[in-house]
C-alpha cells in the first residue's frame, strides 16, 4: 500500500501512515495538539495549519469548504477530521 | 421551601415590559424557582431570561427571546411595548435554547421582520429549528456591522465563544446600550432588575463567571478590547441583573478573572510542568520525584510536586491552568485510577487546556491499567501527549527509575522545544 509520512511540527514526530488516512486517525494516536470538537466536519474546532505539503491532501469536500470559510480560515488552513493524506510528506501544526 | 414564582405581573394578567432607557424595554422572563440550570450550574436564586425591544424611528428590533415554556411572558411583554408589524429586526446574540425557545413562534407572529445572527450561527439555527430550517431565511453579521432603525443604529460586535461558538454582541450606537449576550450575566433571578436595586449578586457574577467564561479565558481576553472601546451607559445581559451603575466595574472585573489566577514568577521566563500523584506505599510518590528531577534537569523549566491526599481540587485546578505541561501520577487499583484523580481530571473542563502538554504515570501491583486510561483522558481533554506514559510494577528499581528520570527529562524538552525529532509508523502507536 503507498505510505505518506505527516510530520507533527508541535511535538516532533513524524508518522508514516498508509496513502488515504484522515488526520485525525493519527494525531490523536500520537498525542499532537490538535483538537476535537463534533469530529464530522461542522464545528471547525480542529482547524488546523498546513505548514508544507498542502498538494499531498485531498481536496475539501463542500461542507469543510464551508465552514472553513465561515471560521474565516486562510488558505493553508483544513479541519483535521477531513483532511485525507493522499502521498508524499505533509507539515501540519495546530491552529 | 420555594417561594411563588414573581412574574412583574398587571392585575389583569398581563405581564409588564420594563423601561431601560428611552424606547428600549426589557421584555424577558423570571424564572426564580430554577435550582440547576444545563446540570452544571446551581442556581439558588433562579434566573432571568432577557430579551430586550428597541424602537427607532424607522423599525423595532427584538434583541434575544426566552426559554419555550416562558413564551407567553416574553410575547405579553413585548405586546406592551411594539405591534407585531412593527418589527423589522430580530438579533440573536446566542442560539443556545433558552435564549431562542421562542424564537419559532415570534418569526410567526412577525414574518416580516429580517433575523441576524452571528456569522458563525448559522449551523446552529438549523440544528435548533429543523424542519424550519430549510425554508429560514437570515442574514449573518460579523465585527463592525450595523442596521439602522432610522434614528438609532445596532453595530455587531465578534465574540465568539462567549460561550459558544456563534456568541455575538449588540451595540445600541445612540445610546452606548451593550445588548450583550451570555458575557456580564449571571443566574439571579430579582424581579428589581437592576443592578442597583436588586439583592447583592456579587457571587452569581463571579460564579457565573468561573463556570461558564473561565473555559474559554482566552477568547474572553479577545473579546474585552471591543467593549472596552465602547461608551457605555448600560451593559443589558442576557441573564441576570441589568448593569446601570457603574456598568464599567463588570467590565473591569472580567479583565481582572480572565487575567492570570495566579502570580507566576516564572512566567516569560521559564516553562511550568506541576506534577500530581496519589501514591498507595510509596511507589508512584519515588517515580513523581524521580520524574521531578529529570525534568529539572533541563534549563528553562519550572517544576512542582503535589500529592494529591493533601489538597482540594479547586487550588489544584488554578495551578494547572497557569502550567504548561502536567504529570499525574496514579497506582492501578481495582483495574482502574484512583477516585482522588478522576475527582481532579472531572474538573478539568473548567479551565482552558489546548495545547498544554500531558503524561501519566504510575506503579502497579498486578495489571496497570491506570496508565493508559489516563492518557485517554488527557487526550480527551485536548491536552498533548507525546511521551508515552511510564508504569512499572510495585516497587521501582534503580533502573527503573532512571527511566522515570529520562521520562522527566524528555517531557521538560518538550516543553522547551528541545525534543528530538522522531520517526514512527502508524502500526506502532496504540
Amino acid at each position: 500500500m503507498p505510505k505518506a509520512q505527516v510530520l507533527f511540527e508541535d511535538i516532533g514526530v513524524a508518522v508514516t501512515v498508509p496513502a488515504g488516512t484522515r488526520l485525525i486517525e493519527v494525531s490523536e494516536k500520537v498525542g499532537a495538539g490538535i483538537t476535537y470538537g463534533c469530529r464530522e466536519g461542522e464545528c471547525g474546532t480542529c482547524m488546523m495549519k498546513i505548514v508544507k505539503g498542502m498538494e499531498n491532501l485531498a481536496n475539501p469536500s463542500m461542507l469543510e469548504t464551508k465552514v472553513l470559510q465561515e471560521q474565516m480560515a486562510g488558505r493553508q488552513n483544513r479541519l483535521a477530521c477531513q483532511a485525507q493524506v493522499l502521498q508524499g510528506e505533509v507539515v501540519v501544526r495546530p491552529g | 421551601m420555594i417561594s411563588a414564582p414573581v412574574r412583574l405581573r398587571r392585575p389583569g394578567g398581563d405581564f409588564d415590559a420594563v423601561p431601560v432607557a428611552e424606547d428600549v424595554h426589557w421584555i424577558g422572563a423570571l424564572d426564580p424557582t430554577l435550582r440547576s440550570f444545563d446540570i452544571i450550574l446551581k442556581t439558588a436564586n433562579g434566573t432571568t431570561y432577557n430579551s430586550y425591544c428597541v424602537r427607532g424611528s424607522e423599525g423595532v428590533a427584538v434583541i434575544d427571546t426566552v426559554k419555550a415554556e416562558f413564551a407567553d411572558e416574553f410575547f405579553s411583554r413585548l405586546e406592551q411595548v411594539a405591534r407585531y408589524d412593527e418589527i423589522t429586526t430580530i438579533v440573536l446574540n446566542h442560539l443556545e435554547p433558552d435564549h431562542t425557545g421562542a424564537l419559532p413562534e415570534l418569526l410567526r407572529r412577525a414574518p416580516q421582520a429580517r433575523l441576524y445572527i452571528s456569522h458563525r450561527a448559522p449551523l446552529m439555527l438549523k440544528g435548533l429549528l429543523k424542519h424550519d430550517g430549510e425554508s429560514l431565511d437570515f442574514t449573518t453579521v460579523t465585527q463592525g456591522d450595523s442596521i439602522s432603525l432610522g434614528d438609532r443604529s445596532l453595530r455587531f460586535l465578534h465574540t465568539p465563544f462567549l460561550h459558544w461558538p456563534d456568541t455575538q454582541c449588540t451595540y445600541l450606537v445612540e445610546d452606548g446600550i451593550l445588548f450583550s449576550g451570555d458575557i456580564f450575566g449571571c443566574h439571579f433571578c430579582d424581579p428589581r432588575l437592576f443592578n442597583d436595586k436588586v439583592g447583592d449578586f456579587r457571587f452569581s457574577f463571579e460564579y457565573y463567571y468561573q463556570h461558564i467564561m473561565r473555559p474559554f479565558r482566552e477568547h474572553v481576553l479577545a473579546a474585552l478590547p471591543l467593549v472596552e472601546a465602547l461608551e457605555l451607559n448600560l451593559i443589558c445581559p442576557a441573564h441576570g441583573p441589568i448593569h446601570r451603575d457603574a456598568p464599567r466595574g463588570y467590565v473591569k472585573r472580567y479583565r481582572q478573572l480572565a487575567e492570570s489566577q495566579l502570580a507566576n514568577e516564572a512566567r516569560q521566563r521559564d516553562k511550568t510542568l506541576v506534577i500530581f500523584y496519589i501514591s498507595a506505599y510509596g511507589n508512584t510518590a519515588v517515580m513523581a520525584q524521580a520524574i521531578k528531577d529529570g525534568a529539572e534537569s533541563v534549563d528553562g523549566v519550572r517544576v512542582s510536586v503535589y500529592d494529591l491526599q493533601g489538597g482540594e481540587v479547586t487550588p489544584f485546578v488554578d495551578l494547572i491552568e497557569e502550567a504548561d505541561g502536567l504529570a499525574i501520577g496514579s497506582p492501578t487499583i481495582n483495574g482502574d485510577a484512583v477516585k482522588p484523580v478522576w475527582d481532579l481530571l472531572s474538573c478539568l473542563t473548567q479551565v482552558p487546556l489546548k495545547g498544554k502538554l500531558g503524561a501519566a504515570f504510575g506503579s502497579y501491583g498486578w495489571s496497570g491499567e491506570a496508565v493508559g486510561m489516563l492518557e485517554d483522558r488527557l487526550r480527551g481533554l485536548k491536552l498533548r501527549v507525546p511521551c508515552p506514559g511510564i508504569k512499572l510494577k510495585l516497587i521501582p528499581t534503580g533502573e527503573e527509575l532512571a527511566d522515570c528520570h529520562a521520562f522527566g527529562r524528555n517531557l521538560a524538552l518538550q516543553l522547551t522545544g528541545q525534543a528530538a525529532f522522531r520517526v514512527v509508523d502508524i502500526a506502532e502507536l496504540a
